[in-house]
């Protein structure tokens, strides 16, 4: 027989810019893939391009002045990040929020993740290969919910709604007619995605056994959010270390098995579900009274440091800041989520197709903004 | 509720486990020497404590001296350290990299050395992250404004405080000499 053709055919790694510009990197993520074949050898990314210095800026402006840059570090999550910022302030100088005001932080920090997740399994399903349809499907409650947050705070994604000591405004009367219709319809919503996701052969062929990384690996790679909890660890914030008033509602915390890019996804899907069901516990016990505390603008907290984290819909969510007794803080430090969540990436991707990588950067869910800042 | 582990108590247990490498206690923060820090944080990751997972990883520029901070967290007993190491060598800073007990460490380190220009030994990727090569000096260090070219070293102030550093009251800045001609 012709041994010559059984021999290996050799070839020569090609490398393969994945962006900064590219539908499916989310952003302006680079991403250096070398190819054998269709198999990548090497992933490295090279990221800076939505880099705004924002720590250094936060260093010239007062603690108040600073909530507006938390918007804009992930633009898909305003909210958290105003709240994880408002939370480490009040550590920081010892000020307590009002009940009403943590209650409606909760409100809207649950809204927030129901968008983010509505954003993060669209594009996650688009990435697998199902076009457009089930991203507009998700897309629709989160206009709603963006609606929720125009008629509150003026601004659909910057929102800048949370302040030290609470939050800015009340919500107006309108918006809670509005939260309840969309509360009821929410539940059927959700079956309505599963029905077109969960099973769906393309998303389970594209995304089942792809990316997987373990438990150990996911804990010593520093992973957080959906990521950790797709590898099976029950680690939530709002469960592990209760801000606001977490501790006084009831949920579950999904967790996966395999640790694979679709046991994210169900994650994420699940975790929808169950801030549905806080909100309803929000909009039955939230109490009357005051939504922000007496908080000076010019505020000068006593020299310290404090780390105030929050579960953001990307994982923990950290702000490390520390006062000298000036103005305006000496360091403003974000542990950003979706550049931690990073480091896994090499691992994820090495060894599998081109086309895996992308389902799996897909899954990370990713926002520039948070890894440049 | 996470517990915040009291420092004093694991200076205790560390300097007992690894002599010599507990620098003092600035509370809520243990600090360790800068050449006991990969020992110590070995003790810390073992069984005794589970400090296993690297929360976050930063520094702080002081001006005569460079801070690292290290929150470590046990998944499992649900306690949080704030360890911190001091690198006083200001012109150029040296730190053991963690990226062999923490994988997790590897981007937060590439970044800091980014940001403050502080080298971390044994790091296998030490280049920079959102910066390019040759970017001229390392922004969050504090003399970083004093560049040429620089902007402003910030507000010294608020404006009722009132003294000569105080931030000019709106309305009230000297105008100008050039400027008041342009729309």
């Amino acid at each position: 027989m012709a041994t010559e053709t059984t021999k290996r055919i050799q070839s020569e790694p090609v490398i393969v810019n994945l962006g900064p510009q590219h539908p499916s990197t989310h952003g302006v993520f680079r991403l250096k893939i070398t190819l054998d074949g269709e198999i990548v050898q090497d992933a490295d990314m090279l990221i800076g391009y939505l880099h705004r210095s924002m720590e250094k800026l936060a260093e010239e402006r007062t603690f108040t002045q600073n909530i507006p840059f938390t918007d804009r570090i992930d633009y898909l999550a305003a909210m958290s990040n105003n709240l994880a910022y408002c939370l480490a302030v009040e550590k920081l100088a010892g000020i307590e929020v009002p009940p009403r005001g943590q209650w409606i932080r909760v409100l809207f920090a649950e809204l927030q993740r129901i968008a983010s997740h509505a954003m993060a399994n669209g594009t996650f399903v688009n990435d697998c290969g199902a076009w457009q349809t089930p991203l507009m499907y998700m897309f629709r409650e989160r206009e709603k919910i963006l609606d929720l947050f125009e008629m509150t705070c003026g601004a659909r994604l910057t929102t800048n709604y949370m302040r030290i000591g609470g939050v800015a405004f009340d919500p107006p009367p309108e918006m809670w007619p509005a939260l309840y219709n969309l509360l009821d319809e929410m539940a059927e919503r959700i079956d309505e995605y599963a029905a077109l996701t969960v099973d769906n052969e393309i998303v389970l062929a594209r995304s089942k056994g792809v990316g997987v990384i373990s438990p150990e690996a996911a804990i010593n790679a520093s992973l957080s959010g959906p990521l950790l909890r797709g590898s099976g660890v029950p680690w939530d914030l709002r469960k592990a270390d209760p801000y606001c008033v977490y501790d006084q509602v009831d949920f579950d915390v999904p967790v996966g098995r395999n640790g694979d890019c679709y046991d994210r996804f169900r994650v994420r899907l699940e975790e929808v579900r169950q801030s549905v069901h806080i909100l309803n516990q929000v909009v039955e016990r939230i109490p009357s009274g005051p939504w922000c505390a007496e908080v000076p603008l010019h505020l000068r907290p006593h020299a310290a440091e404090a780390y105030g984290r929050v579960e953001s819909p990307r994982g923990e969510l950290g702000f490390y800041v520390v006062s000298d007794g000036g103005p305006t803080p000496w360091r403003f430090h974000c542990r950003a989520p979706s550049l931690i969540n990073l480091t896994a990436l090499k691992e994820m991707t090495v060894g599998r197709s081109l086309a895996d990588a992308i389902v799996t950067l897909g899954s990370i869910d990713i926002v520039v903004g948070e890894i440049d800042r | 509720m996470t517990l915040l582990l009291n420092p004093q108590a694991v200076a205790d247990q560390l300097s007992a486990a690894v002599p010599g490498s507990v620098r003092g206690v600035e509370p809520p923060a243990l600090v360790v020497e800068v050449d006991g820090l990969l020992e110590a944080v070995r003790f810390l990751a073992g069984d005794t404590l589970d400090l296993s997972f690297l929360a976050s990883l930063t520094a702080v520029d002081w001006e005569s001296h460079f801070e690292l901070v290290y929150h470590l967290q046990s998944l499992d007993r649900n306690h949080l350290l704030t360890l911190k190491t001091m690198v006083d060598d200001h012109a150029a800073p040296l730190v053991p990299s963690l990226t062999g007990e923490f994988h997790g460490a590897h981007l937060q380190e590439r970044e800091v050395f980014d940001l403050f220009g502080i080298r971390f030994e044994g790091h296998s990727d030490m280049r920079r992250m959102f910066l390019w090569e040759g970017f001229p000096g390392y922004p969050l260090r504090k003399d970083f404004l004093g560049l040429p070219g620089a902007l402003s070293a910030g507000l010294p102030g608020f404006p009722h405080e009132g003294g000569e550093n105080a931030w000019p009251v709106p309305g009230t800045a000297p105008v100008i000499p050039g400027d008041a001609g342009r729309d």
